[in-house]
């Protein structure tokens, strides 16, 4: 880790050992988290590079900037990546590791050698995709549907299907961790009706994490087997069915979604509360609506193939309980909007990217509405509606949320304040940039462009140029955190205990953290979010 | 650093993340069953595929099953079920502070395990030399037990998806054998350092509740792949 | 609407309106509510933002708000479903007269075949006003026909028939493509649906070069194929008569009563061992590997065309015979 410009006078995690070993040999759920800052930061860029290849080529109709296979593959390998190996794993690896044990006032996660386990399992899956990458790449799209991908392809199929399977029990261990810290290891006082609801997020995303990721473990190992011995399991020919493989695959990777999306909806309640100054409105049901997301998630999948072929019967069934998991998505947006109302607002760079967060998941959760909507899916499926949808869902909501948390965070996590007005700039940026890129796909949607192609009809053009442009912005808007960040370690200002002044068991510890996290296991006697008892130390100031 | 309980000297297995062994031992418990839950959702997935290409090609696979040995399955439950007998008994003594015993009913569960593995390993086997594995030496004859010859001619499709499934499955199954067997054989050179006690067992009481969830994913494998349309 | 900044595609089948106008009623009612929730943020932000001598007010919630803010979405949500899943059905549902065009898609192109033999390729001419039923399958992997300005979409599979209906209104040439991922030039899988005027389209379908119709070459494909000598007409052979066969229910040596629709005659030529008709032995043999998907369709055509005497029974579709009626009265 970088020298400090004024050394802290009590020893804390980052402190506590030099040297590698320390690093790749540690069991402190807070270095763990920094392991994965590091190598799931890595992969996100590497996912970027692709998306940036895929927007170079939309700029024209034709395909003259890479070639067709190229092109596949490269949409392939930035959905793999970015699902995989960014977006499942980013908050509840990257933040959950670092703050479930300290706010619920632990002083460690209950198996912190199988946390760094998970994060080896992480890297041998990176390492897989990333020579898979190196090698060919994989060409079937991320959803990697058959026979094409069992019987046709010639890509490096089993390769990336390892690389996920590994990954996917990164995924499963750490959320049988954070399920046995939640119930196990709770401070003395910390009911589950005092718990953050970061932490109920972590919960609801941790059983979806054990119960969902061995479905698709299952179904990489049988295209794996069918690729490798000529099985027929999924393939007409010889009396499979590739509709089975859409539902084994879509029984995980629905699920997967909300593993996404519960940990960005915690970040978001800590961010909400703590710039309003306010106490969550209707903590319960915020907390009940993350277990329920994760309930209903399970029973929606084939939402994703109203037009493979399936009974219509079973249509009709998938598409009212989708309507029925938007429900609870509703009341926390309802929930946050109300908690800002009389609050006392600061518009800091975690604030911003929380009221972005609120503005852009509404639009990506309505416009779910309109793809579980039977007739109207019929007509966007498949085109670019879809893909402004996950866009707005997945890096309009969980991206920004992450980065949020990040921010909100950081003090905590490195010990410096990163420089308030590059924060703002670089959340501006996202949103606009965001916006700009995506927004112009639903329309491309409803015009009827089809996704995943390289070459298109001359009359969507136009739309396709915002959206490069807009991608442009957007990455610089990514770009910008990463330098502020790693430049704050060194020279950002010395970060006090709680420079936020917010409610939770982190900030009432040292800033960074020592390694055990408190010098006396705290006793929990306040509500969550007790605002109403926190003195406000200073307003923070932009540097 | 340390907890507000009155520092008296605690078990040399205590992690020091956790307040006590009760915590420890709760903890592991419910890991270890959680990870067992995890275990059910990925069979699950294959028991899934099973069943819809069961009910499917629903005379093929009656069909198919029939080659399967009888007697070496109906051999191997026993075996497993007296290997989940031996687990018992190897927690329980452990927990009575019964070392040598324990010690013993490991191995006796090693010993089954591996049996079980080697008749596996047989049947397997005879399925190679039968023509029976999925592959592009397939080719399946069905034997028609006596007054059935009018049956339908086996779809050669169908009998593969059948023998598929039942690699797949069972293949898993053995895997997870394997691993239980190394588990265990860890188990048993822990156990002859005297590392369990009547005060510590945890590893033996949860390495025993993998082993009998393997042991029940057996019995469900059994009667589906083995005891389907014996009727006739 | 504008023409430079169009937000949907060219209305030019029956359903192109319905669907249309569900959109613009989810655009409405979810367009004001996001513009209601973002305001209230912008407003909660600008009013209450912190201010010397101002505190947070602290508020627990309201039971009354959560169950409103729970109810009043559920209502709308239930509308969105109901009126979707009854343009779902109808979209699902081919009405019964419909002109069967076969299709076959292979990587990378759409080979349609009209009844009167006409073949094409990448190509489909249609008359306007007329019910079009497209029965596809894929000769490899899963593709995917969609026609923007009719606002349908269906996955065609290999192995077995799916099907699409529409209704052209308006002449014009309008966009086909494919729209499941299918390998390298997926997104060169395009074609043209030509709607004609129907004098046109018949002057067109005079005009080029066809085969015979449909049924008449799986006719031929009967005899020549040997399928004659047990399936005779008048079921005297070791197979059941085919007459009058399709469409209706058929009853199965293990109990089971089938519809025999086109994936039951596709089934039945080339895993004829998976439903035995009652009273018959299993002896007809596999043709898979021996006939190619085209043969296959002409064989399809051939058995509906000698049901297709018998009046006031339905062909075969994807829903129940009970909501076939219904399903004519969709223009």
């Amino acid at each position: 880790m970088a020298s400090v410009t004024t050394i802290p006078e009590q020893e804390n995690y980052l402190t506590n050992g030099y040297g590698i070993k320390s690093w790749l040999l540690t069991t402190d759920h807070k270095r763990i988290a920094m392991l994965y800052l590091a190598s799931i930061t890595f992969f996100f860029f590497i996912g970027g590079i692709f998306a940036l290849l895929v927007r170079l080529e939309l700029l024209t109709p034709e395909g003259d900037f890479l070639q067709a296979d190229t092109y596949n593959k490269a949409f392939t390998m930035h959905g793999m990546i970015m699902v995989f190996f960014f977006l499942i794993p980013v908050v509840p690896a990257v933040l959950g590791n670092f703050l479930v044990p300290i706010m619920i006032g632990a002083k460690d996660l209950a198996f912190p050698r199988i946390n760094l386990l998970s994060w080896y399992l992480y890297m041998i899956g990176g390492v897989l995709i990333t020579h898979c990458m190196l090698t060919g790449g994989v060409d079937t799209g991320w959803t990697f549907y058959t026979p094409y991908s069992t019987a046709f392809t010639n890509t490096k199929i089993i390769e990336a299907g390892l690389a996920a399977f590994v990954a996917g029990f990164s995924s499963i261990f750490t959320g049988l961790n954070f399920i046995v810290t939640i119930h196990r290891m709770r401070a003395p006082g910390m009911t589950w009706g005092r718990l953050p609801l970061f932490i109920w997020s972590n919960y609801a995303t941790s059983l979806v994490m054990i119960l969902g990721t061995p479905v698709i473990a299952i179904t990489i190992i049988l295209v794996a087997a069918e690729r490798l011995f000529h099985l027929g399991i999924f393939d007409p020919r010889l009396g499979g069915d590739p509709l089975l493989f859409q539902h084994l695959f879509w029984f995980y990777s629905h699920p997967a979604v909300y593993i996404m999306i519960l940990p960005s909806m915690g970040v978001i309640s800590e961010l909400i509360t703590a710039f309003s100054r306010k106490r969550i409105f209707g903590y319960r049901f915020v907390a009940f609506s993350s277990i329920g997301i994760a309930i209903i998630g399970f029973l929606v999948w084939a939402h994703h193939m109203f037009v493979s072929g399936m009974s219509l019967y079973a249509a009709l069934i998938f598409s009212f309980l989708t309507y029925l998991v938007g429900i609870p998505s509703a009341i926390k947006v309802f929930n946050w909007t109300a908690t800002m109302y009389k609050g006392s607002i600061s518009y800091t760079t975690p604030m911003l990217y929380a009221m972005g967060f609120i503005g852009l998941f509404l639009i990506g959760g309505l416009t779910g509405l309109f793809l579980a909507c039977l007739g109207v899916d019929v007509h966007v499926t498949d085109t670019y509606f879809v893909v402004a949808h996950f866009h707005y869902v997945m890096v309009g909501s969980v991206l920004m949320a992450y980065l949020g948390g990040m921010h909100f965070w950081w003090p905590k996590i490195s010990g410096r304040m990163y420089p308030e007005g590059w924060g703002r700039l670089a959340a501006l940026l996202v949103f606009v940039g965001f916006n700009l890129t995506f927004f112009p796909q639903f329309v491309l949607g409803y015009l009827g462009m089809p996704r995943r192609y390289w070459q298109y009809k001359a009359e969507f053009q136009v739309l396709n140029i915002f959206s490069t442009a807009g991608a442009t912005i957007l990455g610089v808007g990514y770009v910008l955190p990463l330098i502020y960040f790693m430049w704050s370690m060194r020279y950002g200002k010395p970060a006090t205990d709680n420079p936020w002044s917010a409610a939770g068991l982190e900030w009432m510890t040292s800033s960074p953290p020592p390694t055990f996290n408190f010098d006396e296991t705290p006793v929990v006697d306040f509500e969550a979010y007790d605002y109403e008892h926190i003195k406000e130390a200073e307003v923070p100031v932009a540097h | 650093m340390h907890t507000n309980a009155a520092t008296t000297e605690h078990n040399p297995a205590l992690r020091h993340h956790f307040a006590d062994m009760t915590q420890q031992k709760n903890s592991a418990s419910l890991g270890m069953w959680l990870f067992l839950v995890t275990e059910i959702m990925f069979f699950g997935g294959m028991f899934c595929a099973y069943l819809i290409y069961r009910l499917a090609y629903f005379n093929d696979f009656g069909a198919a099953s029939t080659s399967l040995s009888l007697k070496l399955g109906t051999i191997n439950t026993i075996v497993l079920l007296l290997s989940s007998l031996t687990v018992v008994l190897a927690v329980n003594a452990a927990q009575r502070g019964k070392q040598k015993l324990l010690f013993f009913y490991l191995i006796a569960t090693i010993v089954l395990g591996c049996t079980f593995l080697g008749i596996k390993a047989v049947e397997y086997h005879d399925k190679f030399v039968e023509h029976h594995v999925p592959g592009p030496d397939f080719h399946f004859v069905a034997e028609h037990p006596e007054g059935h010859s009018e049956q339908a001619p086996v779809n050669q499709q169908h009998a593969q998806m059948f023998f598929s499934l039942y690699f797949v499955m069972t293949g898993m199954h053995a895997i997870h054998m394997i691993i239980g067997v190394g588990l265990f054989s860890g188990l048993a050179y822990q156990a002859w350092k005297g590392r369990y006690d009547r005060n510590y067992n945890t590893p033996v009481e949860n390495a025993g509740l993998y082993w009998h969830f393997v042991d029940v994913v057996w019995i469900y494998l059994f009667p589906l792949l083995y005891l389907i349309s014996r009727h006739h | 609407m504008w023409t430079n900044f169009p937000l949907w595609p060219e209305r030019a089948s029956t359903m192109a309106g319905n669907v249309d106008a569900l959109y613009i009623f989810l655009l409405l009612i979810c367009g004001l509510m996001t513009v209601l929730v973002s305001t209230a943020v912008i407003v909660f932000a600008v009013k209450y933002r912190k201010r010397l001598g101002h505190r947070a007010h602290q508020i627990e919630g309201s039971l009354g708000l959560e169950i409103t803010w729970s109810v009043i979405p559920l209502f709308a949500f239930f509308t969105f479903f109901a009126w979707g899943a009854v343009i779902y059905f109808q979209e699902r549902t081919p009405p019964r007269d419909s002109m069967e065009v076969y299709t076959v898609a292979k990587q990378w192109m759409w080979k349609f075949e009209h009844p009167e033999g006409a073949r094409e390729i990448n190509a489909l001419h249609v008359p306007t006003n007329r019910n079009v039923k497209v029965i596809m399958t894929s000769q490899d992997v899963i593709h995917s026909f969609f026609v923007p300005a009719f606002r349908i979409k269906q996955d065609v599979l290999p192995g077995r028939y799916t099907i699409a209906w529409f209704r052209a209104t308006k002449p014009g040439t309008y966009h086909l493509f494919c729209a499941e991922y299918c390998g390298t030039q997926h997104s060169g899988m395009t074609g043209d649906v030509v709607v004609m005027e129907p004098a046109q389209y018949e002057a067109w379908l005079a005009g080029g070069s066809t085969g015979a119709p449909l049924p008449v070459t799986g006719q031929g494909l009967f005899n020549q194929l040997g399928c004659s000598t047990c399936h005779q007409i008048d079921g005297r052979g070791r197979g059941p008569s085919l007459a009058g066969v399709f469409g209706n229910k058929v009853s199965l040596e293990d109990g089971r009563s089938v519809t025999a629709d086109e994936n039951y005659v596709r089934e039945s030529i080339i895993s004829p061992g998976t439903k035995i008709v009652v009273g018959y032995k299993p002896i007809m043999p596999t043709f898979q590997g021996l006939i190619s998907d085209d043969q296959l369709n002409a064989l399809v055509a051939y058995v509906k065309s000698i049901s297709q005497q018998q009046p006031g029974q339905p062909a075969g579709s994807e829903a129940t015979a009970g909501t076939q009626t219904k399903s004519q009265q969709v223009h």
